[in-house]
């Protein structure tokens, strides 16, 4: 979890994001506690959406995602499903 | 199932350019974007190379929509608490016919897409390809929102992740190794704020890239273009070093205290933030550029990894225009000889090779190993500073002549083994 939560959740909040029902990101959160050491997805994504909870285990808020997909080049231990959001849905940039 | 003659996978510039062309030489073609528009899942850094597109589809480009033609290139090394800038204002750059221009891709990739269906394409948004339809070793199509649609010839131009032609097998899985991230912010501010600030004259842009700090001695930089009322600021930066540090340093913070720092927060003041994107970046050049044919398809664009970053130029959007443009040719080609098999398909490497995209891409063969030097992100900036502050440095007993401190401070900085090596290596970038 970052130092100043909420630091980049405000610079989502200028984003517009049309929001599914269905997450697009799924964590395989056995493979995380059991085989992943690093948990490099903490640090690499630039929206800072991962997250352990109370019980340890990792989570993604999948909802700001910028769709860059670094969290699914860099996880080594292939615990990510991750998948574009479904047509029409995800972030919908107008300026970049 | 429905059938086309072509399919497109990806609403962006290289499979829009290839829509185009295709469309105008009277082939049923059909773009699927997964996004609201076409556009809206893109993200640029912020400028266009012109130059390299005037020969493809000159008709095209007159009315294309541009933030500002670059009439201002600025290279600033950070490092030690200073900041040293080179600095290049030239009729050259801008004046009638720009060499590059700031642009924003929503509204370059609608105006593309617009110009595509005026040619006779159809462009479909609001709909992602799910999964590449395969007879064998051929592609014949895509299902997408739960219907397949065949084709004679599919032009992946998915983007950077190639999800679709990896889950396929076309071509391997991205390697943290062989790509950065970049993300950024979009600032607005007022147009004659940023002339000012950059002493622009009115409707010009300027165009910063930063070197040292800002990645704490990783590869990668900073860059800033200026658009017409907001700025693009951001990061770019190696996942493999991001992802093997040590500390616990996260990527979105590298661009907090970019703003933060002394020498940027002059710039971006009073501004308002108006976005913020990322976008995945192939920098693994030539050596590593998956074969983009294969019977009944094409890749183009950054699926196809054609992007090149040689540090004070970062290519993407020009490849891709240019590959889409071949992989119509290749596809028109297909068509007349009534043949998609990978052998027919393989002129497409003729094609690539016929336009700057490949000599682009061989020319910055050796850039991968070059910028994988950190020195280059940690020592340089600070020692060049520490150089000119020996030239404007005033104290009690200083009595050496200018030339004898820049000679000094030169070879305590850079006369070293390790320098000149450097050197050389950077004689490829």
């Amino acid at each position: 979890m970052s130092e100043q939560p909420g630091k980049v959740d405000a610079k989502l909040g200028a984003n517009v994001f049309k929001l599914d029902q269905e997450p697009h990101i799924v964590i395989d959160t056995e493979t995380c506690r059991t085989v992943c050491t690093r948990r490099v997805c903490l640090q690499v994504c630039p929206a800072d959406l991962y997250e352990t909870n109370d019980q340890g285990d990792m989570t993604v808020n999948w909802e700001g995602c910028l769709e860059c997909g670094t969290c699914l080049i860099c996880c080594d231990e292939k615990a990510l499903r991750w998948e574009y959001p479904r047509g029409g849905f995800g972030v919908q940039y107008r300026m970049s | 199932m429905e059938k086309v003659e072509c399919i497109v996978v990806g609403g962006g510039l290289a499979g829009l350019v290839a829509a185009y062309g295709l469309a105008r030489e009277g082939v049923e073609v059909m773009v699927l974007e997964r996004g609201n528009y076409a556009g809206a899942k893109n993200v640029t850094g912020g400028r266009l190379y012109m130059r390299p597109l005037r020969r493809i589809y000159p008709e095209l480009w007159d009315d294309m929509p541009f933030e500002r033609p670059v009439a201002r290139e600025l290279i600033t090394m950070l490092g030690d608490g200073a900041a040293t800038t080179v600095e290049l204002a030239s009729e050259r750059l801008s004046g009638p016919s720009p060499q590059s221009y700031t642009i924003q891709r929503a509204k370059l990739d609608q105006w593309l897409a617009d110009k595509a269906t005026a040619a006779g394409a159809m462009v479909v948004t609001d709909m992602k390809a799910d999964e590449l339809l395969r007879d064998g070793e051929r592609v014949i199509g895509v299902r997408a929102g739960g219907d397949e649609v065949g084709a004679e010839v599919t032009i992946i131009a998915e983007g950077v992740l190639g999800l679709l032609s990896g889950g396929a097998g076309l071509r391997e899985q991205p390697r943290a190794a062989d790509h950065a991230v970049g993300f950024k912010e979009i600032i607005e501010l007022p147009p004659g704020v940023i002339e000012d600030r950059w002493r622009l004259n009115e409707g010009e842009g300027a165009a910063q890239l930063f070197m040292g700090d800002v990645t704490r001695g990783m590869t990668g930089g900073g860059f800033l273009y200026t658009n017409r009322a907001s700025i693009a600021l951001g990061v770019v930066v190696s996942m493999e070093q991001m992802r093997t540090r040590s500390d616990e340093l996260e990527s979105w913070e590298l661009l907090d205290a970019f703003k933060e720092a002394a020498q940027i927060k002059p710039l971006v003041r009073g501004g308002e933030l108006a976005e913020y994107s990322a976008h995945a970046v192939f920098e693994g050049g030539i050596d590593k550029l998956p074969r983009s044919y294969g019977a009944g398809y094409l890749l183009a664009g950054e699926a196809a990894g054609f992007a090149l970053n040689a540090l004070v130029t970062v290519r993407g959007m020009d490849l891709a225009i240019a590959s889409g443009w071949a992989a119509a040719r290749a596809a028109l080609a297909a068509r007349a000889a009534g043949d998609s098999s990978a052998a027919a398909l393989a002129v497409y490497e003729r094609f690539l090779r016929e336009t700057f995209v490949m000599r682009a891409m061989e020319a910055g063969r050796g850039v991968p190993r070059a910028i994988e030097n950190r020195r280059l992100f940690s020592e340089y900036p600070g020692a060049v500073a520490r150089l000119l502050e020996g030239f404007f440095a005033v104290d009690d007993e200083s009595s050496a002549t200018l030339v004898r401190t820049s000679l000094r401070g030169a070879r305590r900085e850079f006369l070293k083994i390790d320098t000149l090596k450097d050197l050389w290596s950077l004689r490829k970038v």
